[in-house]
């Protein structure tokens, strides 16, 4: 019997970020030569690509889509910097924008669509704000200008707490209660995989340093279409913080998905599907 | 029934679930849970609810307590909770519920005290 190969591909890049080198793992699947649509996929904070396995081996988007998805810095299966276990990890909107722009870049990629969830979905926000010129269209899972912080991170990295368990026991609570048992595990498992300390200081950049309130007025949604979609059970960042930050954005689409939570892409794949695939319709 | 009485048959409803009861072998504590305005002292050795006690006790001393309304608890035992009523931290945000004390033990155990919490959810009311 021929093996029960998935069509997505993974390999290693190398590339430099803000004159760092790094080693950055990435999965793709999709037309490369023939004309697909670059789509790269940003994970949520202390996790990594494998949240996207769904989309990239979904025929129906890989149809027209090339889909990339890579594993941020100390994520997943990319390689920490050299010298990393000499200072603390921390996410911050120019070192994240950076990340997306170099990996981009590195890959040749011609006005690619970026599409990223929570602290994915908020870097997204600064892209349109910044750099809107350089991609085909932009979509913001469960994103928000600011959102009100809901525990203290303090307990994310201490000795006395195991840190991938409890991430995963506070992050639990944003799957919708509606998500299979087993995507909503295999949600969690990834959380308690991430390295010490680094969904702590990827909320640095979500609670600290990425607050986008007022700069959002500036996004032109004529520049670069933009996509909002989040979860209806979804409290950390809740449907009322999108359709706040929709009603700054003139031209912006909003969706509020019902039956999902913060995890769209990966808690309920066949939920986020009927929601996701309209949209990337509408992307030529 | 009561949020109260629902949350009464804690013990029968932990006694029957041995995989929770697994998950939270490394915890010893005492704690309170409060269901509107009835307190519950829960003393918890291995896991297991040794005790269960209901109403106020003077004195008594717990490590940390999470207090939720009765609307709070009865929108969480939900079968399907409705968004922004469906875990112990929507409840907190939202105004409904509130944790103090030594949150250690809470924090290590999190996952446990959430399905132990979920427990009555289990029962039609």
């Amino acid at each position: 019997m021929a093996p029960a190969l998935e069509p997505m591909v993974g390999r290693y890049v190398r590339l430099e970020i803000e004159g760092v080198p790094h080693r950055i793992y990435f999965e793709e699947a999709g037309p490369k030569d023939r004309g697909g649509i670059p789509l790269v996929c940003l994970h949520t904070a202390g996790a990594d690509n494998r949240q996207y396995r769904h989309l990239l081996a979904d025929p129906e988007v890989t149809r027209r889509f090339r889909v990339l998805a890579f594993d941020l810095p100390w994520h997943g299966k990319s390689t920490p910097p050299d010298g990393w276990e000499r200072g603390e990890y921390r996410l911050t909107t120019q070192s994240y924008t950076a990340a997306i722009r170099a990996f981009c870049k590195t890959m040749e990629l011609d006005k690619p669509v970026v599409m990223g969830c929570s602290i994915g979905g908020r870097i997204v926000l600064n892209l349109a704000i910044a750099h809107a010129a350089e991609f085909r269209a932009l979509i913001a899972l469960e994103a928000a200008d600011f959102q009100q912080p809901w525990y203290d991170t303090a307990w994310l990295h201490r000795p006395d707490v195991h840190g991938g368990e409890v991430c995963a026991a506070l992050v639990s609570g944003l799957i919708a209660p509606q998500s299979p048992a087993v995507s909503r595990h295999e949600t969690l498992w990834m959380y308690m995989q991430g390295g010490p300390g680094i969904f702590k200081g990827d909320l640095y950049f979500y609670r600290v340093d990425g607050d986008l309130s007022e700069k959002v007025r500036t996004i032109d949604t004529k520049v670069c279409p933009l996509y909002l979609l989040t979860g209806e059970y979804d409290f950390s960042c809740t449907p009322e913080d999108t359709l706040r930050t929709a009603k700054q954005i003139p031209g912006v689409e909003v969706t509020i998905m019902k039956e999902v939570g913060h995890f769209p892409m990966s808690e309920n794949p066949a939920q986020f599907r009927k929601y996701i695939l309209p949209v990337l319709d509408k992307i030529r | 029934m009561s949020a109260a009485e629902r949350f009464a048959a804690l013990p029968r409803l932990l006694a029957a679930d041995q995989d929770l009861l697994r998950r939270g072998r490394w915890l010893t504590v005492e704690c309170r849970v409060d269901v509107g305005s009835e307190p519950f002292f829960l003393s918890i050795r291995d896991g297991s609810l040794a005790a269960l006690e209901r109403g106020a006790r003077l004195m008594r001393s717990t490590a940390f307590s999470f207090r939720a309304t009765d609307e709070a608890w009865t929108n969480y035992w939900q079968p399907m909770p409705a968004p922004g009523w469906h875990d112990l931290f929507a409840l907190a945000k939202r105004g409904a519920a509130s944790m103090e004390g030594d949150l250690r033990p809470f924090l290590q155990n999190l996952q446990y005290f959430k399905d132990l919490l979920a427990l009555p959810r289990r029962e039609a009311n």
